[in-house]
This record gives structure tokens, sequence and C-alpha cells, in this order.
């Protein structure tokens, strides 16, 4: 029986309708819109040049919008659940990721033109680089934080909170590499994100938030949006509701564009920078998006009583 | 739209007795729900931006009962609202003052003082809010005690459980009373709590039934239930003073309220106003808004339009 169907018709392909994500959700563009994703060619040159892959949504300035709702919405519970709680979300992502690796190598490989052995490598160092940081979310306040000495009898206690909501230019080129090393370090010490994908290779990006949905991060955390950098970036450098900002794909010229817009509302900035993806990274990415509340409280050693504790 | 209304000289003794004003409101024509629903839908499509934006916006502050109906508000918290109603947003004068605030009976003088001078109004929920469970003389009390204080607008809730059995008499009769327990001073609003009636078709006779009985506003719901202000109940409550006013010359106001949060919203209902009552409705002497968190929103819009960034609850109050 199973023999005689295999042999009839050859089988038709079932095609992939990539999505945006936000809000926990895998809407459409408002706009309607997409755009034509095809196979990118490395510098070492490869076959299957500008092959089509896929349809991705075109997102307009009102998806932006509305992912920084659902942002600053997820914000509350992100930022409130521990430490610890946010690590094990984001390693439960690397053993999602490590699920469908099969899938990422050939996204990746046709993403960035890479021969398959070169796209495991990528893959595989993406999911190292998660993992790496889902071991910082209860580790990162006793670097950054601390008890500091001052010439009175309190206690004088430093500790990193998260900004809020970041709005992360993912890179061009490192289309899941660069993506995860970016996007990462952002939610881990607790903030949350809007993430432009790479213009021209999105569909990693877009297939990471099917992973990110389907591992315990609640909707809004990460929100992935594809289309035009400049288009959608504009918007939100701009939007009082952001408070910073990761300049890693824009160019110099929309950098310093983006910058501009964003110093409104004194939006935190990481400027781009020459980073190669695959160096273990120190903790500047997750400093760059940390806020530093200190707080006094008396020691009690100066009482009436004379006591001390 | 099939609502032939009786004649005019009908309406003079359909409130005779029980049995008249029940066969009046039977007589009215049932309601086509899926008709209704679509009708509300289609005009929630159109697209309002640029000019007819920030023109729709104004309005829709302009129309805003401002409303903290909390069992914790405190005099301070009442003081905020009446400061909020008079400037809205504080670092833009152009914005208009919202049409009122509303509030409990025993916090009217309160935002009385608040909004002195200001041409904003202080509406007061009263009879029993929100459940009207309560004997007549009771409710009346309420009433006086609110009007006392200084109330401009009163906030009536009907007895659902005497409509919903069929007396409507007694439901026309409290009416009637706590108009004239208002007075002169004082504009009635009669809230149906929609989301308890249950069908569109009641919700049709309740609207009829408050304007035979001398409302000056029919408004939807209490914001206290699970189900408020839609865009078809609100449709049908307009095509009811829009006819009401076709029968007997006379105009009656309409108030959604609860559940309206969004700009989005607000335009979708100014729309509803425009196309359904007309352009005479589109003014905050005949229609409003009752809202807490709507005000904000459509402040952010303002601010979005005359900026071309866009804004954050950072800019607007916490309330």
């Amino acid at each position: 029986m199973s023999e005689k169907t295999e042999k009839t018709e050859p089988r038709l392909s079932v095609f992939k309708t990539y999505k945006l994500y936000v809000g926990g959700k895998f809407p459409r563009s408002e706009s309607g819109r997409v755009y034509e994703v095809t196979t990118q060619t490395s510098a070492a040159g490869a076959a299957g040049k500008g092959k089509w892959l896929a349809n991705a949504p075109l997102a307009s300035r009102k998806d932006a919008r509305d992912a920084v709702v659902a942002a600053r919405k997820a914000f509350g519970g992100w930022s409130g659940a521990t430490a610890y709680n946010r690590g094990q979300v984001l390693y439960r992502v690397a053993e999602m990721l490590e699920g469908r690796r099969e899938q990422f190598v050939r996204e990746v490989a046709d993403a960035e033109g890479l021969s398959k052995a070169k796209a495991a490598a990528v893959v595989d160092a993406a999911i190292d680089r998660w993992v790496w940081y889902a071991g910082w979310t209860d580790k990162i306040a006793q670097v950054t934080g601390g008890a500091n000495p001052v010439a009175g009898p309190f206690f004088n206690l430093s500790s990193p909170e998260p900004t809020g909501v970041v709005a992360v230019l993912a890179p061009q080129k490192s289309s899941f590499l660069g993506l995860v090393s970016v996007v990462a370090p952002v939610i881990a010490t607790g903030n949350t994100a809007v993430v432009i994908a790479s213009e021209k290779s999105p569909l990693p990006a877009l297939s990471l938030a099917e992973v990110l949905a389907t591992s315990d991060v609640p909707g809004g955390v990460v929100n992935v949006l594809s289309g035009r950098t400049a288009e959608i970036a504009a918007p939100l450098a701009a939007h009082q509701d952001v408070n910073a900002i990761d300049l890693a794909g824009a160019d110099e010229a929309l950098a310093k564009e983006l910058e501009i817009a964003a110093a409104d509302n004194l939006k935190r900035t990481l400027r781009p920078q020459a980073v190669d993806y695959f160096d273990t990274p120190g903790i500047d990415r997750l400093t760059a998006f940390l806020e530093t509340k200190t707080v006094w409280h008396p020691t009690g050693s100066l009482g009436a009583s004379g006591s001390s504790y | 739209m099939p609502t032939t209304a009786p004649t005019a000289h009908a309406l003079s003794d359909v409130t005779a007795s029980d049995s008249t004003l029940r066969r009046f409101l039977h007589g009215l024509p049932g309601v086509d729900a899926v008709g209704l629903e679509a009708r509300a839908a289609s005009l929630g499509t159109r697209s309002i931006k640029t000019t007819a934006k920030a023109y729709a916006i104004d309005l829709a502050i302009s129309m805003v009962d401002l409303t903290t109906l909390e069992g914790a508000d405190t005099p301070g918290k009442v003081r905020a609202l009446g400061a909020k109603a008079v400037h809205p947003d504080p670092t833009d004068r152009t914005t208009p003052t919202t049409a009122a605030v509303c509030v409990y009976p025993d916090m009217v003088a309160v935002a009385k003082e608040a909004v002195a001078g200001s041409g904003v109004q202080v509406a007061s929920v009263a009879t029993a809010f929100p459940a009207g469970r309560a004997a007549l003389d009771v409710k009346l009390a309420d009433v006086r005690d609110a009007v006392a204080a200084g109330a401009d607008e009163i906030d009536m809730v009907i007895d659902r459980g005497a409509f919903l059995s069929g007396k409507y008499l007694k439901v026309y009769d409290e009416i009637v009373a706590v108009k004239e327990a208002c007075g002169t001073s004082a504009r009635l609003k009669v809230i149906f709590e929609t989301g308890e009636l249950s069908t569109y078709d009641n919700i049709r006779r309740a609207s009829w039934l408050g304007m035979l009985a001398g409302a000056d506003f029919i408004k939807t719901s209490t914001g206290k239930v699970a189900v408020n202000a839609t865009p078809a109940n609100t449709l049908l409550m307009l095509q009811a003073v829009r006819d009401f006013r076709a029968q007997t010359g006379v105009q009656v106001g309409v108030k959604p309220a609860g559940g309206i949060r969004t700009t989005k919203d607000a335009i979708k209902f100014l729309v509803l106003v425009n196309e359904t009552a007309g352009e005479d409705w589109l003014d905050n002497h005949w229609f409003r808004f009752g809202a807490s968190s709507l005000l904000n929103d459509l402040l952010m819009q303002r601010q979005k339009l005359a900026t071309g960034r866009y804004s954050g609850p950072d800019y607007v109050t916490v309330d």
C-alpha cells in the first residue's frame, strides 16, 4: 500500500510562509508587503547565486510601533523574573536550537553562501553562544554590582538593572551567529528587544523566532521584524518609549542618522563595531544595556543604645 | 434600516400603563444581530488620517468623561484627575479640556473645586451605582445628595432586575423620579448596563424606555461588568436616538463607557456617530466617552501627530 502511493505522484513541496514575530504571535506585516529573499554568496564564491528562497514580510513603521508596545508590555514580567529563572529559560532556547540544528544549518548555508560544514560550525557556535549568555544571567550582578565603601554608617549597594526596551539592529552579514550574539546579551539581563533581522538574509532570524516561541520565553520579550533596516530603524530610533538602541546592523551613514534621532530622549546607543562573532565575547554587550541602582541603608551601628548588628 | 417607529401621537400615551408600555416596547422592530454587527464592523474600517485624524483626536479628547470610580478614590486622586481634565497635556496648552470628570457622589465637592472656572462639568454616578440594588428612596437621596454637592450631570443605573422581569413601568417611573430629583440644573444620563441585558432587542427597548422617561443621555454601561461598550450596541443606541428625534423632535445624547482604550477605537465610535446619528451629535453636548485610560492614548497620538515621533507612557500621567 505504502509502496504504491510513493510511486504514483511526485510530492508537492510545502513552502513555509515566513512571518514576523510580535508579542508572541506570528503576524504578517500590517502593510501586507513582502520581499524576495534569495541565496547570498560568500566572499569565497558559491554556487546557486541569487536563487529564490522565500518571501519575507517587509515590515513597516507600524509593525515597529506594535513591536515596541509588545516589548513594553513584556518588560515588567521579564525584568521582574529572577535571574536564575531567566538563565533557565535561555538555556531552554539553546536546547530547542539544538533540536532544529539541521534546519538552521540549511538556512545559514543559503543565507550566507557557506558550505554545509562551515554553516554547521556557525550554528554550533551560535548555540554555544546562547548557552554562554544563559550562564551570565545570575552572575553579571556580582561582576558589575557590589558593596561600596562609604564614609558613614551605611550599607551602600550597587546593583545592575535592565535599561528597558532595546531596539536591536542585527548584523547584516552574520545572519545567525551575529544575531544570537546581539540578542542574547540584551535579554539575558532582563531587557526586552525589538530586533530588526538582517535585511538580505532574514530567514534564520525568523526561524529563531519560532524557537523562542516554543521555549518558555514570554511573548513580547523578543520581537523580530524583517524588512528594510533603514525604514524600520528610523521610527524606532525616534520612538520615545524605546530606551536603548544597538546599531550593530547599521552602516556608517545610517548609524549617524539614527544616533541623532536617538539623542532626543537620551537613548543608550551602542555604536557599530568590527566584531568577529566567532570570538568569545566579553561582557560588553551585557553591560551596554544596564543601569546601576545604588541603595543606601543604615547599618544601625549608631543606635542610641550604642548597639550594632 | 427597518426601524419603523410608532407615530408621534402614539408616544404620548404609551406610558399610560404597564401594558401599553410593554406593547409599545415589544412592538419595536427586532434587531438583525448579524446585520448590526456587520454594519458596525464595516464602519470601523474607515481610514482616518492626517488633518482628519487631528480633528478626531481633539474632538474625542473634548468628549471624554474622565472617570474614576474606585473604592480606593481619595480626594487627592480626584484633584489630580480634575487637574488633568482641565489641562490634559500640560506641555501643550492647545489641547482641549475634557468634557467632564465622573466621580462618586461623595467626591463631587472635591471635583467641583478642582475644575472650578474651567468649563469642565462634574458628573456623578448615583442611584446605588453600579448594581442599582436599593430602595427608590435611597436612590433618590443619593441623587439629591450629588446634585446638592454641585454635580452638573447625574449618571444613574436602571434596575436591570425589574427590566429583565418585564416590569417596564417600574423602570420608567424610577427614571422619571430620578429626573425630577435632578431638577433643572443637572442633566441625566441613564445607564442600561448593556452587558446584562442579554439581547440587542432588549438594548433597543431600554433605549426607548429611557428616552420616553426623559433621559438627557443614554449610556451603555457602568464599566464594572465583563462586556461594556461595543461598537454594535453603541450603533444600536445611536439609531434609537436618531429615530427618537425624528419622532419627537427631542435630541438625546449617547455615552458609550468602559472598554474603550485606544485612539483607534475612539475614532471608530466617532465614525459610527457621524454615519448613524449625524453631525448634530458630533459635539460633547451630545456624545461622550466614559473612559479613564483612553485619554492617555489620545494624548500620545496627539503628540505623535505633532512631533512625528511615537510617544510613550513616560510622557503622560500615571492615573
